[in-house]
């Protein structure tokens, strides 16, 4: 078990293409982190980095208190899950599993134990004879975690490794993947595209965008105080709505909108912060013209036009509401559930 | 050109890697053509030593354009060659098309169309020799009866027509799985709206098939001039050796018999420099049309 | 199915049986005329069907060859050709997958470069530099040895191309992979790749096997001593070995003892043939 510093890493290709900026993370001993962000923002550079499998260009990395910037991956004592599983396909389950055990010199019975006790863990007794091939799409799941586990590693390296399976198996591959880790205490390294894995899956979650850090913090650090525009758009399903401050001062009371600071010209609503009740004391209340209801058993979400603004507002409630589309609708949110951005930086302001 | 996203970094092994393949290309190949280049420019010295060898510019080259037997040769390999192409394509891509019809029998038809293939040119080339013999062989006696006298042994038509056969059956098995591959990679959809736009089957393989067919079409042109070019020495060498009177002699054997019949090496070696230029072409030609399908 | 009628698959059916049979008559010939006596052929046309002497026949060629015309037994040009087509294919398969291993998994000054001297062998061809790879051969007092029939032919383009682009098609992760295994470069080669790519060496195996054995020109050159030569050359010498015709029934039994073994390799390995072929070539 180890914590892994980044301290002000980089990393700049030949012909000083940019892909990793200024990153300073300190993931401790037995947590997990989960990196999040669009594809390209450098989320699986950085995790190859800290894997051994690019070349760090800028700052040190340290596993444990070992800087590691130019060791070998076999040298850094980490295990890594790769998005295609990367399962050798000519192998059986056990030589899979055994490979990595095999070039490091244990003993056979030593190697036969602990591919045993992994496969107890995932459940994949049964298949150590089979090839890959003869596998579902949530065994080789398993398989390559547990090529990740025999080995005990310092830390997991988790590279989208949810994306190739199908709606409802991630859900319960996600569920598995954390209740492994927590259970083994094995400092992770989770990349991810998904926002809603991230939020589930992490202690902490960085946000990447462009190469360098949004926001770092705890699921619900992110999503109640998102740092950025960037952050307040990608976390968070359906996206947090956002209308220019001079639109809404047309929308609401003048006094409503007083509390925020002047440089917010940009303000944030999240769907679910509005509500159908009455506007109560410290609430405002503001409305829309209902053009579509999508029902969605549980919840339902409200798209809304106003009257002269190109902006549209989607609204989640947790009911389907009985409306007609085409009426006008009163909805009512709480003041501090407003997040006010500054357009010109992208910076929350407060 | 490209490698590995990430890559194994040793400084000494890529090149130990590498170095059996390169030594023996440097060795047997770089290094002879290399010889061939400068021996185009000379004149050979005496096999006494009294005379050294002379440069002389481009004069080998000069002499093979002058020279009638050569330009006879170029000839010859370019009647050769396009004959052969075209009949053993034209026989194959029949064969592809009336195979790609049948779905059980499919793989028998294959099983006894692509054996020729082991043949060996100089063998394929005994095998027709014997059937076209003078004497003994079943076509002459057939070609007797309908009152023409075959002989190759005497007439260079004849003896063209007998080699461009025998190269051109062992070459069958080769285009037509090619066409066949080619076929089978046509969506039947494309067909089948074809045929509720009302074009008939005629129509449909001529408008259709044949145009998606055209990239394979080209491939194989390429690459069976350059077998009837290089390949079909053997076919030549065990048959006719180049008769009668030189009607089929094509340039590989003219090559072979100048420089070690004649020895004659200046002049062999230029003939081997136009060759290599005319391999170069063509390899040219093949590349890019293997570029052009990699971007599709 | 919008091509099932009845009298076109009829006339498909015609006509691939008439092409067949066309494509399989210089060959039934040959078994035919191999054996028969040699009286069969001094008076007309060749025989349409088998004769008594298959036996006779094989017998001959296969332990006396014909001393007379300078062609040693069948058996021992055929034990040539063997080994020659093993050498062969042995060597471009180990030269060709290692190369292409260098070249996709190793950046290094020069690769580019060593990818053109290679490449280059795709555009000489034996059969344009005959001479001087003959004078080459011969300094290096490799002419009659079963170095000099095989080794100059042993480095090939294509099938480094061919390793090349599958090694391309080998996921990434696999690599990085064992790379976390703790797996160097060799260990890589020896535990992953090559047993990866062992259907694209059998592939290549049966078209280089065929290549190697059905040379012609080059141990032409390259054997004077009958010790030495192959059987496909070997027919060459006893069809014009002589001046008198030659005795066909010997010639047929010898070329269909030189066309067996490739042809047994195709149909017994068809569908590796089908493959070698048609990925050699893209």
């Amino acid at each position: 078990m180890a914590s892994i510093n980044m301290d002000k890493l980089g990393k700049v290709y030949a012909g000083d293409v940019r892909a990793v900026t200024d990153v300073n993370i300190d993931i401790a001993d037995g947590e997990m982190i989960v990196l999040v962000g669009p594809s390209g923002c450098g989320k699986s550079t950085l995790l190859r980095m800290v894997a051994g499998l690019e070349t760090i260009t800028e700052g040190t990395l340290k596993i444990g208190d070992r800087v590691v910037n130019q060791l070998e991956p076999a040298e850094r004592d980490i295990a890594m899950v790769f998005q295609n599983y990367a399962l050798y396909p000519h192998m059986t389950v056990f030589n899979n599993l055994a490979y990595g055990l095999k070039n490091r010199g244990f003993k056979k019975a030593d190697i036969d134990q602990r591919v045993r006790q992994a496969a107890d863990m995932l459940e994949i007794g049964q298949f150590l004879d089979r090839k890959p091939r003869q596998l579902s799409g949530g065994q080789r799941q398993r398989v390559a975690m547990g090529r990740a586990l025999v080995r005990e590693p310092a830390a997991f390296l988790f590279d989208e490794p949810l994306s190739n399976l199908d709606a409802k198996l991630r859900v319960q591959m996600r569920v598995e993947i954390r209740q492994l880790q927590k259970r083994l205490a094995t400092t992770s390294l989770y990349v991810t595209h998904d926002q809603l894995e991230a939020l589930t899956m992490a202690d902490r979650l960085v946000v990447l965008n462009a190469g360098r850090i949004e926001q770092l913090g705890t699921p619900m650090e992110v999503y109640s105080r998102p740092a950025t525009t960037f952050v307040a758009g990608f976390i968070g399903s359906p996206a947090m709505n956002m209308l220019p401050a001079e639109y809404m001062r047309g929308l609401v009371s003048a006094d409503s909108l007083a509390h925020l600071p002047s440089k917010a010209d940009l303000i944030g609503i999240r769907p679910e912060d509005l509500s159908l009740e009455p506007a109560k004391e410290n609430e405002m209340s503001l409305s829309g013209r209902l053009m579509l209801l999508e029902p969605a058993g549980a919840e339902s979400h409200l798209h809304l036009a106003f009257e002269g603004i190109r902006e549209t507002m989607v609204v989640r409630l947790p009911h389907v509401p009985e409306v007609t589309e085409g009426s006008t609708l009163t909805f009512s949110i709480k003041r501090e559930k407003l997040h006010p951005f500054d357009l010109a930086t992208g910076q929350r302001v407060t | 050109m490209q490698t590995k996203r990430t890559t194994f970094s040793s400084k000494w092994l890529p090149y130990a890697l590498l170095a059996p393949q390169v030594i023996i290309t440097l060795i047997f190949f770089i290094w002879p053509s290399y010889q061939a280049l400068v021996q185009s420019v000379y004149r050979q010295g005496d096999a006494f030593g009294i005379r050294p060898p002379t440069f002389v510019w481009f004069h080998n080259f000069q002499a093979l354009f002058a020279d009638d037997l050569y330009l006879n040769s170029l000839r010859t390999t370019f009647i050769f060659s396009v004959g052969t192409t075209v009949l053993s394509m034209g026989i194959a891509l029949l064969f592809a098309v009336m195979v790609n019809r049948m779905i059980r029998s499919r793989d028998s038809y294959t099983t006894f169309l692509v054996w020729p293939y082991a043949i060996a040119p100089a063998i394929a080339g005994v095998l027709w020799w014997f059937i076209f013999n003078p004497t003994l062989g079943i076509l002459p006696y057939m070609l007797d009866m309908v009152g023409y006298d075959w002989n190759h042994r005497r007439n260079g038509n004849d003896a063209m027509i007998m080699v461009i056969i025998a190269s051109a059956w062992r070459q069958i098995s080769y285009n037509f799985l090619f066409f066949l591959a080619g076929l089978q990679s046509i969506p039947q959809s494309l067909i089948e709206a074809a045929a509720i736009d009302g074009a008939s089957r005629m129509k449909r393989f001529w408008t259709i098939v044949f145009p998606l067919l055209s990239p394979i079409t080209f491939f194989l042109m390429v690459v069976n001039i350059v077998y009837a070019m290089f390949d079909t020495f053997g076919v030549i060498h065990a048959t006719t050796e180049g008769g009668p009177s030189q009607a089929t002699t094509i340039l590989v054997y003219k090559v072979y018999r100048d420089g070690f019949v004649n020895l004659n090496f200046g002049s062999s070696a230029a003939q081997s420099v136009i060759l290599m230029a005319i391999v170069i072409i063509l390899t040219v030609i093949q590349f890019r049309y293997i570029e052009r399908r990699v971007n599709y | 199915m919008v091509d099932n009628n009845r009298w076109g698959n009829f006339f498909a059916h015609l006509v691939l049986i008439v092409g067949v049979a066309i494509v399989v008559f210089p060959v039934y010939v040959a078994i035919i005329a191999s054996t028969h006596p040699p009286g069969t052929f001094v008076r007309g046309v060749m025989p349409l069907l088998p004769g008594p002497n298959a036996w006779e026949n094989y017998r001959t060629v296969i332990t006396e060859g014909r001393s007379r015309a300078g062609t040693p037994p069948i058996g021992g040009m055929m034990w040539n050709s063997f080994i020659m087509a093993m050498a062969i294919t042995i060597g471009k398969l180990s030269i060709s997958i290692i190369s292409a291993f260098a070249i996709v998994y190793f950046r290094f000054p020069g690769r580019i470069f060593f990818f053109w001297i290679i490449f280059l062998t795709l555009m000489l061809p034996v059969e344009v530099r005959i001479v001087p790879t003959f004078q080459v051969v011969a300094d290096f007092g490799m002419l009659n040895s079963f170095a000099g029939l095989s080794i100059p032919l042993i480095a090939s383009a294509t099938a480094t191309f061919l390793f090349r682009q599958f090694f391309m098609t080998v996921p990434e992760e696999l690599m990085e992979a064992a790379r976390v295994d703790g797996a160097g470069p060799m260990k890589f080669f020896k535990d992953i790749l090559l047993p990866l790519s062992i259907t694209n060496i059998a592939a290549l195996f049966v078209i280089m096997f065929i290549y190697g054995w059905n040379q012609y020109l080059w141990p032409l050159l390259i054997t004077t001593d009958p010790e030495y030569y192959t059987i496909v050359m070997g027919i060459q010498r006893m069809v014009t070995g002589g001046d008198s015709e030659p005795l066909w029934h010997l010639v047929m039994a010898t070329v269909v003892l030189a066309a067996l073994p490739p042809v047994l390799v195709i149909l017994f390995m068809q569908r590796l043939f089908v493959k070698g072929l048609t990925e050699t070539e893209k």
